[in-house]
């Protein structure tokens, strides 16, 4: 749930740009992606496939899923071309 | 002699509610036709051809485009008006409800006329009060001046309370008919409505903004409460704007206005045109002796439950004559005068004029005569 602001504008108007960030979609989730470091590729395909764009890229490698807005669809393990990203 | 004030120029409803738009002089208008509203915006794009006034017009396909080309103008930071009636009313419908809920102070002339069908293209009130839920402040005018004055009253109300007001004429009956108007000089007009200076716009690039975004769950109602306060802060808001505008029109504007009602014995509470013949009627009783009276509501959205409670509170009996109906409930204007009323006034009801049938005399004088002898029994149900 997005941190509750104090005063809302008349007519649900939003003056400041991006507050989007601020609803945080990972509360939705009720299974949680477990990627195994330590066997990936960085082949990149679950970055592509991730609705949420939750997963960052730093020097060609893939981080870590970012869980305040990981909703758990599971599409990065269907995707993942060795299986290592388990829903649990 | 001349007066430098006002003019009195002859002009139909229609032509009237043009000559207010003309002094408003909105940054955006758009059009589209349907009669009965049509003289409004012919009228207006002769103003427009003889460059009397600077707005943008827009040429639309339909009423529900005609109504979200003035949502985005408004919401852009200019005032932007359109006019309708009857069906068109109707296919505005879901815009209407975006345009109260985006707290846009649009002013809209409406020419109330029946809902098909039947087909019909006379007066009743059916169209505006199929949409008196939806956030939209309603005021009906009985003659070509009320149409003129209310619209200058609406454009200051809205844009202090930040909410859309229809402004209400009877199809034909206003709309068509020649009657001597006072149109007030547009100096003393301009300085009364005053430069329009919203808080937020969606031109102004310093402050941006986006509007109409997807608003979850816990705000979304209270998002909706402030458009309920708002509503309930528009009564007094209308009254402290009134006796503003009394002051250049020399003519009360209340919640409703009393005919011979302090008085009274038994009264009729009508609308719109109907008001002028029920006035007649009541000349001719009072000569006779008769103590009849009449209350005409002009604030319909939102309601003046106490006021009218207050009004009528020494009545006898009372006679609501709605032009409309509520298929399955009580009409709509009897439905608010039984919850304004208390236990011991008889209150009935009266359906007339749908798809502008004529109402005579006679016919108000027999209402009249009907409750003085007391034979009006139909209590709540």
């Amino acid at each position: 749930m997005a941190k509750k602001i104090k005063q809302n504008l008349i007519g649900g108007i939003i003056n400041r740009p991006g507050c989007s960030k601020e609803y945080k979609t990972g509360t939705w989730r009720t299974i949680c992606p477990i990627w195994d470091e330590e066997k990936c590729i960085h082949c990149l395909q679950c970055v592509q496939f991730c609705p949420e764009n939750c997963i960052s890229v730093k020097n060609g490698k893939r981080k870590k899923t970012n869980l305040n807005y990981c909703k758990g669809c599971g599409i990065c393990s269907q995707v993942c071309p060795i299986k290592i990203i388990k829903m649990k | 002699m001349a007066n430098e004030n006002f003019k009195k120029k002859i002009l139909t409803g229609a032509y009237a509610a043009a000559e207010a738009m003309r002094q408003i002089n909105p940054g955006v208008v758009s059009f589209y036709p349907i009669t009965p509203q049509t003289p409004i915006i012919e009228k207006y794009s002769q103003f427009v051809a003889k460059g009397l006034v600077d707005s943008e017009i827009i040429e639309v396909e339909s009423e529900h485009s005609a109504m979200s080309a003035i949502v985005g103008a408004q919401a852009s930071g200019v005032r932007a008006m359109t006019a309708t009636s009857s069906q068109g009313l109707a296919l505005m419908w879901e815009i209407l409800g975006i345009a109260s809920g985006l707290r846009l102070p649009i002013v809209m002339p409406v020419v109330n006329r029946t809902l098909s069908s039947p087909l019909n293209i006379h007066c009743d009130h059916s169209d505006s009060m199929g949409c008196r839920d939806l956030g939209w402040i309603q005021i009906f005018s009985e003659n070509n001046q009320e149409v003129y004055e209310n619209i200058l009253l609406a454009m200051k109300v809205a844009e202090q309370i930040k909410l859309p007001v229809m402004v209400m004429q009877d199809g034909f009956i206003t709309s068509h008919c020649v009657e001597i108007v006072k149109i007030f000089s547009d100096k003393i007009i301009q300085n009364f409505l005053g430069e329009y200076n919203p808080a937020y716009s969606l031109l102004d690039t310093k402050n941006p903004i986006s509007i109409g975004s997807l608003i979850s769950q816990p705000y979304y109602s209270e998002i909706k409460f402030q458009q309920i306060q708002a509503m309930n802060q528009v009564k007094k808001k209308y009254l402290q704007i009134g006796k503003e505008f009394s002051k250049i029109t020399k003519r009360k504007h209340e919640y409703f206005e009393k005919y011979q009602l302090d008085d009274a014995e038994v009264a009729i509470v009508c609308m719109s045109s109907t008001a002028g013949t029920v006035k007649a009627t009541i000349n001719k009783m009072r000569k006779k002796g008769f103590k009849v009276g009449l209350l005409k509501p002009i604030l319909f959205r939102p309601f003046p439950y106490q006021e009218i409670l207050q009004a009528l509170s020494h009545l006898k009996a009372v006679t609501v004559l709605d032009r409309s109906t509520s298929l399955g409930a009580h009409p709509p204007l009897f439905g608010e005068i039984l919850n304004s009323v208390n236990h011991d006034i008889l209150v009935t009801s009266y359906i007339f004029g749908l798809g502008g049938e004529d109402i005579f005399e006679s016919e108000i004088e027999e209402i009249f005569k009907k409750m003085l002898v007391g034979k009006i029994y139909k209590k709540r149900n």
